[in-house]
């Protein structure tokens, strides 16, 4: 008698990811699904695409979704669950759209505390338009309008989204995880289920920042890319659990 | 019911609560404050959603959300504030979603000022934001006229699945007028709302909202499925008012508050025996180029008079094709004319066109 | 004895190699000589009677093309 173990989840349509290969969105984009289908909520869930190489995971996600425009998609996220409180919402948000252009809109998403749930794809750069530098970008990292590395006396240190939104009281949970590794790819997933199951249980909004890869971009084949955000972007950007709701805190 | 004394801006909220708005999201901004303050305080009577969005920016695009999820929504602003919401009006009429959204000008360009303005005619009806696409814009002259197309307005909206924006001014917005809310406005026959993210609740196929089309040949055939809507809007939706037109020398074409003034000048002009009529747009997109075809043999020329230093008058010269001379005037940024500055241009103009 | 079995979506995959840095047995690589319809090096397990059935393989899969089975 055979189990099986693991199966393509029904969270995601069959349509093939139009993502490079190796890259990690699909890793998140099918722990999202999972997680929609685990929890059974697929049906009345209410998803959120983004400007950016995500831009199209509306053909990915099985479930009623909205593209919205960059940046804006917590804006779009409140507009949805403000007037259908029964379903679930979340966005699926690249470190250009969230971290940059949309930083108006993740801050007082998080700052009212919406019920909604966040996905944050952090991986260091602008993938659609060419492997330009993000506000993520780390210091001395070479990218297309970096040419000589990231120079924080001109550009800034990167922005630290996780640390930035655990200081807003209406932020309920706030966790940072890593696909670079099988246990970290578990360990993301139960991360993504308390981010939903906060908003089942209407305790406001949760957010899971992933340390996430784009081999094209960064010019490195897909197990390095893996290999240089465990050993780069996790010093900078530290995982773990930002916020919680009290009654989880350990 | 009987006519209320009401503010403007309290007026268009009560209107748009009375025709179902279920849901409101907006930035403050002079001279529109009093609608969303109305809405924050009356909206949990009728069940709907208040919020006050961070920006422009993210209030259009919660509209964008809430009318995705198939609901009645509505949105104002001034023109400053329009302008930051052009982004997410174009994603909504590339996504063909419905709302409402009313915008109480104001003087520009920038910060401009805070008197009452018809500077936003060429962002209104030209789009406004990117790409191929158009919203219905009112214009109307009075309150009663204003809460009227206001209901109407969430039921063109959700008709044509287009924005639909409400151009008035700040003098309208201000002004105090005794107003019926209950008035009895045409009702249109609405399709069900197939295409509203709702969740599946496990009944049909995934729904989308969106306005991304990779390829060319397909965001050109949507293009065109969308200008088709466009012409049908064209050819069934534009609303005028012709008055005075029996003998006239000589048309104004002017809405909103420069008609209330117009109508003053006409009178003045009237009693010198000097007869001139006047084309009102009620719908400044589309633009009534019917009207045009009313206007009778005995005019002998047309004269744009706007709030602003001529835009519309492009519109008019259109809808004229080369027929009549047309001529302009206006006053702008928050000045308004007194009626006796309308009838020198129109003596001038008059005036003019004997010596050709 | 194979304690496990993993079945691949060939046409799905990108060869992109993740699976195989995974696999705790060093049991996977691209298919030589062979390219799917994408025009990608799929991968293959070479040596299946060793598998375990962890699902590291599937965890990596950025293209979800891999079904893990417990015999």
């Amino acid at each position: 008698m055979s189990k099986i173990v693991f199966q393509r989840t029904k969270g995601l349509t069959e349509k093939e990811f139009s993502y490079c290969p190796g890259c990690t969105h699909g890793i998140i984009h099918r722990l999202v699904a999972e997680v929609l289908e685990e929890l059974n909520i697929l049906d009345k869930a209410i998803g959120i695409s983004p400007v950016g190489c995500a831009v199209m995971n509306y053909e990915f996600f099985n479930c009623d979704m909205q593209q919205a425009a960059h940046g804006r998609a917590p804006a779009v996220a409140t507009g949805i669950k403000r007037v259908r409180p029964d379903n679930i919402v979340f966005t699926y948000q690249g470190d250009g759209d969230l971290a940059s252009i949309g930083t108006a809109e993740i801050v007082h998403a998080a700052h009212r505390s919406e019920n909604i749930t966040v996905i944050f794809i952090n991986n260091a750069v602008y993938g659609m338009t060419g492997g330009q530098m993000a506000p993520t970008t780390l210091v001395g990292q070479k990218t297309t309008t970096s040419p000589f590395g990231r120079d924080a006396r001109l550009c800034g240190e990167p922005i630290r989204m996780s640390e930035l939104l655990a200081t807003i009281p209406g932020a309920t949970y706030v966790e940072r995880v890593s696909v670079h590794d099988p246990a970290n790819v578990r360990k993301a997933k139960r991360a993504v289920k308390k981010a939903f199951e906060i908003q089942m249980k209407g305790l406001g909004f949760a957010f899971v920042e992933f340390i996430s890869t784009c081999p094209v971009n960064w010019g490195k084949t897909p197990q390095e890319a893996l290999n240089w955000a465990k050993e780069h972007m996790i010093n900078y950007y530290p995982l773990g659990v930002f916020r919680e709701p009290k009654e989880d805190a350990q | 019911m009987a006519k209320v004394m009401m503010k403007g801006n309290e007026a268009m909220a009560l209107a748009a609560l009375k025709a179902g708005c279920k849901a409101f999201f907006g930035y403050p901004i002079t001279p529109q404050s009093e609608l969303p303050e109305y809405l924050a305080k009356h909206m949990p009577k009728y069940g709907g959603v208040f919020l006050q969005a961070e920006s422009e920016v993210a209030a259009i695009n919660m509209v964008y959300g809430a009318s995705g999820a198939g609901v009645r929504v509505m949105t104002s602003s001034s023109s400053p504030g329009i302008a930051l919401k052009q982004e997410g009006i174009s994603y909504m009429a590339g996504a063909e979603l419905p709302a409402v959204i009313i915008n109480v000008m104001r003087g520009g360009p920038g910060l401009g000022g805070i008197q009452p303005s018809q500077a936003d005619y060429k962002q209104i009806t030209r789009g406004g934001g990117n790409g191929d696409y158009y919203v219905i814009a009112y214009a109307p002259e009075d309150l009663q006229e204003t809460v009227n197309v206001i209901k109407e307005a969430f039921d063109v909206a959700d008709l044509y699945s287009n924005p639909v924006m409400i151009a008035v001014d700040g003098l309208i917005g201000q002004m105090m007028e005794p107003v019926d809310v209950d008035m009895e406005v045409s009702k249109r026959e609405l399709p069900e709302k197939t295409w509203a993210t709702t969740g599946t609740q496990g009944k049909r196929p995934p729904v989308n909202i969106n306005s991304l089309y990779l390829d060319p040949l397909n965001l050109e055939k949507h293009a065109l499925k969308l200008a088709e809507k466009y012409r049908l809007i064209k050819e069934n939706e534009q609303r005028y008012e012709l008055v005075n037109m029996d003998g006239a020398e000589l048309v104004i074409v002017a809405f909103g508050t420069m008609a209330r003034i117009v109508r003053s000048a006409i009178e003045l002009l009237s009693e010198e025996g000097i007869k001139v009529g006047l084309l009102r747009p009620i719908t400044i997109w589309p633009f009534p180029e019917k009207a045009f075809n009313e206007i009778p043999d005995s005019v002998k020329g047309i004269l744009s008079c706007e709030l602003s230093t001529g835009q519309m008058i492009d519109d008019v010269k259109i809808a004229n094709n080369g027929r009549l001379p047309v001529g302009f005037f206006g006053r702008t940024g928050g000045m308004l004319p007194e009626p006796e500055e309308i009838v020198s241009a129109v003596k001038a103009m008059l005036g003019g066109l004997k010596h050709e | 004895m194979a304690k496990g079995k993993i079945t691949v979506d060939i046409d799905r995959c990108k060869g992109c190699g993740l699976c195989i840095e995974a696999c705790p047995y060093d049991l996977l690589e691209l298919t030589p000589d062979f390219v799917n319809k994408k025009g990608y090096q799929p991968m293959r397990i070479h040596t299946p009677e060793e598998c375990i059935g962890c699902a590291n393989c599937a965890m990596m899969c950025p293209d979800v093309c891999i079904t893990v089975e417990r015999l």
